[in-house]
């Protein structure tokens, strides 16, 4: 108490160093009744852990010092593990343990129960006789409708051209306060396969509805970080009329497979390879990240890259059984988020 | 008893009015039973005995009046009429009811009554059109979700992911014979040997022996889907019957589309290719050889 008190004070005046010092007396002093002589190598400090905290230390100064303190001996300790730990595998040789793998969010994500089986037969049967059906039975080629919400600004405007370009046989149209459920059947009646209307806000897009049209379902997307062509750096030259591969990565569960069949069949089903481009949906960790890149193989074991086109990342919100209907509308899944944003390893892609 | 003059007087500048809304040009009224929204001498429903006004609830309209004798009891002190819903029929009741009354009253009544009625309808014609749903959004969810989007796309390794995606269809053979690439086995032995007796079928089936031993091989990549459209597609590739010219014709359009400094890079396949190309040339392209030559100088 009063020893502590008139330590304090005279330690005002002095140094950091002398400070240090004064802290290890005072903290040895304080110590001492409870703990033994056994002492850290590296430090004055006894090896016991105290019943105080280092956040108890008032004085800012010497409390930030010890903290630093305490985190220098951490590294310390961690590198001589990892040294030791080295110098064993090297001492085994062959015969060390097989290096621990780390742990990545991937690798803890939350077993979700509709994963799909590659041999599921249900899955296969349903993936027959759903909507996509007639398209991947080749039957039908896509035509898309690109729209956008009212009075576009001219980013959203920029972004829906080059859109048009990536994918093939697509048209751009002018929203002109047009209510969709009128222009859904005009759709359907002039044989377009596809509607997207770009959602825009404060000048940016920031949402997609993507609705396959003979009564097909709807996605509704939120559309974030969008980089338009000229925004990107090293791009190769405009896209061809060439239609493009598509590749569509980590679609693992039921409905993530339905969502891959929306965005495949956004495409014509024959890919011309001689145009060498290739149209990219990754998905990771709910976030599918669309590409359009041109590809060269240099050799059989490397292949060059380089991006052109649009990219833009999209996020889920809801996926909805018939064409597009807010109100009466059955809902096949909707982002909730107190359920489903909680949980770090859960995802639903 | 407080002469009207004199509340009006108080009112207007030396004392304070609840009611009062002030602006640089003009003074406004907030008071709910004024016709006009000004605060003026005739307008004022505290200082003037003899008022009325138009007001609607739920789509309907009434006329108020003001009864002077029950200026004591406010909450009695306005008698209701409702108007009729059609416009000239309400115009004839209002007269009706403010007959005598002083022109400027009546005149404001039924310009008030106009105006609303004029508002209603195109309430009415708005909820018919769409309407636009605002969705707020959180500030704390839009930055979480921003900060998950960056780490998924560090973690998703995209330009990995869409090159290895790539040569595993290469491998597969979904291009076919576009891209005859000797597998690298087979293009030392081919060196070693000296090239002498083989000829173009015998090539093809050796590529084709390394083609399926690399199938066996190849490393299993986790979670990648082959699209049902993608299998069909393979199915597609195989059956594409290319001749030998139309390949010729796509590789030079392929080669011409690079931009220069990828040629840079083909060159050295060019050594190893070549020798094979030029003993199948001799067999078969002597139309095409001359073009490619020009092109790898």
């Amino acid at each position: 108490g009063r020893e502590e008190k008139n330590t304090q004070a005279k330690s005002k005046c002095k140094g950091k160093k002398e400070k240090k010092k004064e802290k290890r007396a005072e903290e040895a002093e304080e110590k001492g009744p409870e703990s033994e002589s056994a002492e850290t190598s590296s430090s004055t400090r006894p090896a016991l852990p105290p019943t105080f905290s280092l956040s108890e230390i008032k004085n800012k100064q010497r409390r930030q010092l010890m903290f630093m303190k305490l985190k220098q001996e951490k590294r310390k300790q961690k590198l001589e593990l990892r040294k030791k730990r080295r110098k064993e595998r090297e001492a085994l040789g062959d015969k060390a343990p097989p290096k621990e793998v780390p742990k990545t969010i991937e690798n803890q994500r939350v077993y979700d129960e509709t994963t799909v089986d590659p041999e599921d037969e249900e899955v296969a049967y349903d993936e027959g006789t759903d909507e996509f059906s007639a398209y991947f039975n080749k039957l039908i080629n896509p035509k898309v409708l690109i729209t956008t919400s009212d009075r576009p600004r001219g980013r959203t405007v920029r972004f829906c051209e080059q859109l048009a370009t990536v994918i093939p046989n697509a048209h751009v149209y002018y929203r002109r306060g047009l209510a969709l459920k009128r222009v859904i059947p005009q759709c359907i009646s002039r044989d377009f396969t596809y509607l997207m209307v770009i959602n825009e806000d404060r000048k940016v897009p920031n949402g997609m509805i993507l609705c396959h049209l003979p009564d097909g379902p709807t996605a509704h997307f939120k559309v974030s970080s969008v980089r338009l062509r000229k925004e990107m750096k090293r791009r190769g030259k405009d896209p061809t009329e060439h239609y493009p591969e598509v590749i569509l990565n980590n679609f693992t569960t039921r409905l993530g497979h339905s969502i891959g069949r929306l965005f495949a069949a956004l495409f014509p089903h024959d890919p011309q390879f001689q145009g060498r481009q290739v149209a990219t949906f990754h998905n990771q960790r709910d976030f599918i990240f669309f590409r359009f890149h041109r590809y060269i193989f240099r050799n059989e074991k490397k292949v060059g890259i380089q991006e052109l086109g649009p990219r833009f990342t999209l996020k889920l919100r809801s996926l909805q059984k018939g064409t597009f209907d807010s109100k009466f509308g059955e809902y096949e899944w909707v982002h909730k988020r107190h359920e489903m944003d909680s949980n770090r390893r859960k995802f639903h892609l | 008893t407080v002469s009207l003059q004199v509340i009006w007087d108080l009112i207007s500048n030396r004392q304070f009015c609840s009611y009062k809304v002030k602006t640089k040009t003009q003074q406004f009224c907030r008071n709910e039973y004024n016709v006009t929204g000004l605060c003026n001498r005739q307008s004022c429903p505290l200082a003037n005995s003899q008022y009325a006004t138009v007001r609607e609830e739920k789509g309907r309209c009434y006329l108020y009046m003001k009864v002077v004798e029950r200026a004591a009891f406010p909450a009695r002190m306005w008698e209701k009429v409702k108007l009729s819903q059609n416009y000239e029929k309400a115009l004839q009741e209002i007269d009706e009811n403010l007959i005598y009354w002083p022109h400027y009253m009546r005149h404001k009544c039924k310009q008030r009554f106009t105006k609303i009625t004029q508002y209603l309808i195109r309430i009415r014609k708005l909820t018919l059109k769409r309407q636009r749903k605002l969705v707020p959004l959180s500030r704390k969810v839009e930055r979480r979700e921003k900060r998950r989007e960056e780490k998924a796309l560090i973690a998703a390794q995209l330009d990995n992911a869409i090159e290895k995606e790539l040569l595993e269809r290469l491998k597969q053979g979904t291009y076919g014979d576009i891209y005859n690439f000797p597998v690298h086995a087979f293009d030392k032995a081919l060196e070693k040997q000296d090239v002498e007796s083989e000829t173009e079928s015998e090539e093809e089936e050796e590529e084709e022996e390394e083609e399926d031993e690399d199938v066996g091989k190849r490393e299993f990549v986790a979670a990648d889907e082959i699209e049902e459209s993608d299998l069909s597609d393979f199915e597609d590739m195989n059956n594409v019957k290319a001749s030998d010219d139309e390949e010729e014709e796509e590789e030079e359009e392929s080669e011409e589309e690079e931009p220069p400094a990828k040629s840079k890079g083909k060159t050295p396949l060019k050594g190893p290719v070549r020798k094979k190309r030029a003993y199948v040339e001799i067999e078969y392209e002597q139309e095409m050889e001359p073009a490619s030559k020009s092109k790898a100088s």
